[in-house]
């Protein structure tokens, strides 16, 4: 009995008034520019109408929500209700920066007689996405020596050959040819990497994972003609996209807000504003039973939203549609590089980002 | 940090180390505080990691407090926001089973 009086109690809470609630939820899109962009963060913002916006944990709880709309190996997409875009921002710049991953960083070339530059190669083996699980392995420091607990030793030697028939064998060396050395570095002397033990151990278990390799075996890195050789042992170590973007996790990751179409007043479908709205967003405006134009869901019709836009130009529009944006409801989508699956990597920018809170918190 | 220092009710926090990921976060979770009056943060130049984060409350809690606060709703924002991610995965991945058997 006590409890459902208090839920009677928070349902009376004061609440502000339409316009100020539109002001506060929703991004007005005009035609030149966006109004009411800002949110309202401050606790006493809303005091003179006696509506308290301070931070309510149980509130936030209640009106949180996550939906995944897509998921596959390498794209996320899922709706984020609920949350202010700083959180939101942070999430985005996590994933991009400070997720971390393993990435080639040091190459040794033993014999390069091909038209690409070392440095040039060198380069683009850093970019290739390699498929090691980051948490296994330790973050490596400049001066540290590389051991089998911070780094990982891939080989590549390929020669071009012409065949009997005429063609050519190896011509292309793609990212497939990077073979793993689970015993180290061949070269410990050149290298200075000396392994104590192996790391054939670590991916030994079926259920441990595929063994290294690249996540995808066409990438081009060099093209051959026969006779040429490459011949080089590149050393794989973990890092995060704030030193190098080639240690991001992520394709990209991005957001946007949820757009939401309104008409303001009632627009009988055969009026010339009914007819204009329908044959320039169509699917986004259609003729209901009573005659009156009506306006579906702006979630699926994203492509028509911007001539919607060039026509709020006109006043006899923007008076009768409004193209708004809720402000806390984003679209987030991640498209991993491959490494780690999407809904992974935001469960570690949930963690990396808790981590910061309690560093900060611990120094205080 | 030194224990007189602990005591002001408006402090300029400089942390180092640390971007807009952070300290927008905290930022908000400040503002959020009914006993803040005042929360800012400013970066002095973009290629040095250092945040200068401005606090001021209204003599209720000290600044060192309500930064510890926004810390926690920080953390405690991520947890459940990971609980709701996995819940929402595993939804996902049921209806999707789902959908698949129905195909066949």
């Amino acid at each position: 009995m006590v409890e459902g009086a208090e839920k009677k109690q928070k349902k009376d809470k004061a609440k502000l008034p339409k316009h100020l609630e539109l002001r506060r939820d929703y991004v007005t899109c005009g035609d030149k520019l966006n109004y009411n962009v800002h949110t309202f963060t401050a606790a006493n913002v809303f005091g003179a109408m006696g509506v308290d916006n301070s931070w309510d944990l149980e509130q936030f709880k209640e009106d949180f929500q996550i939906v995944v709309n897509k998921l596959d190996k390498e794209v996320m997409e899922f709706d984020m209700i609920g949350v202010d875009p700083a959180i939101a921002n942070a999430l985005r710049r996590i994933l991009i920066a400070e997720v971390p991953t393993m990435a080639i960083e040091h190459v040794f070339v033993i014999n390069n007689t091909s038209i690409i530059q070392d440095e040039v190669l060198a380069h683009r083996l850093g970019l290739v996405p390699l498929l090691l699980p980051p948490h296994l392995f330790d973050l490596k420091v400049a001066e540290e020596a590389p051991s089998e607990k911070n780094t990982v030793v891939f080989k590549l030697d390929i020669t071009c050959r012409r065949k009997a028939d005429g063609s050519m064998d190896n011509d292309k060396v793609t990212s497939g040819m990077l073979e793993w050395l689970p015993g180290g570095s061949e070269l410990p002397d050149e290298t200075a990497c000396r392994f104590a033990a192996g790391q054939a151990h670590l991916f030994a278990d079926p259920g441990a994972g595929p063994k290294p390799r690249a996540v995808h075996d066409d990438i081009l890195l060099a093209k051959l003609r026969p006779g040429q050789t490459i011949q080089l042992e590149a050393h794989a170590t973990k890092g995060s996209g704030k030193e190098h973007a080639k240690w991001s996790p992520v394709a990209t990751a991005w957001y946007r807000l949820q757009p939401v179409v309104h008409l303001l007043k009632d627009v009988p479908a055969d009026s010339d504003v009914g007819r204009e709205l329908m044959a320039t967003c169509p699917g986004l405006f259609v003729a209901d039973k009573g005659g009156m134009t009506q306006a579906t869901n702006a979630r699926g019709h994203e492509m028509v939203l911007e001539k919607l836009r060039r026509l709020l130009e006109q006043e006899r529009f923007s008076s009768a549609v409004a193209y708004r944006r809720k402000k806390d409801h984003f679209i987030f989508t991640i498209e991993s590089s491959g490494v780690l699956p999407p809904q992974e990597l935001l469960a570690q920018a949930l963690e990396i980002l808790r981590d910061k809170a309690q560093n900060l918190m611990e120094k205080l | 940090m030194d224990s007189e220092a602990t005591d002001f009710f408006a402090a300029t926090f400089s942390i180092e180390e640390e971007d807009h990921t952070l300290a927008n976060s905290l930022r908000f979770f400040l503002n959020k505080n009914p006993h803040v009056a005042f929360c800012g943060y400013s970066m002095p130049h973009p290629s040095e990691e250092l945040v200068n984060l401005r606090v001021q409350t209204t003599g209720q809690i000290t600044a060192m407090q309500a930064v510890k606060a926004a810390c926690e709703d920080v953390k405690q924002v991520c947890s459940h926001m990971r609980s709701s991610l996995a819940a929402a995965v595993a939804q996902y991945q049921q209806e999707e089973q789902a959908r698949e058997q129905k195909k066949r």
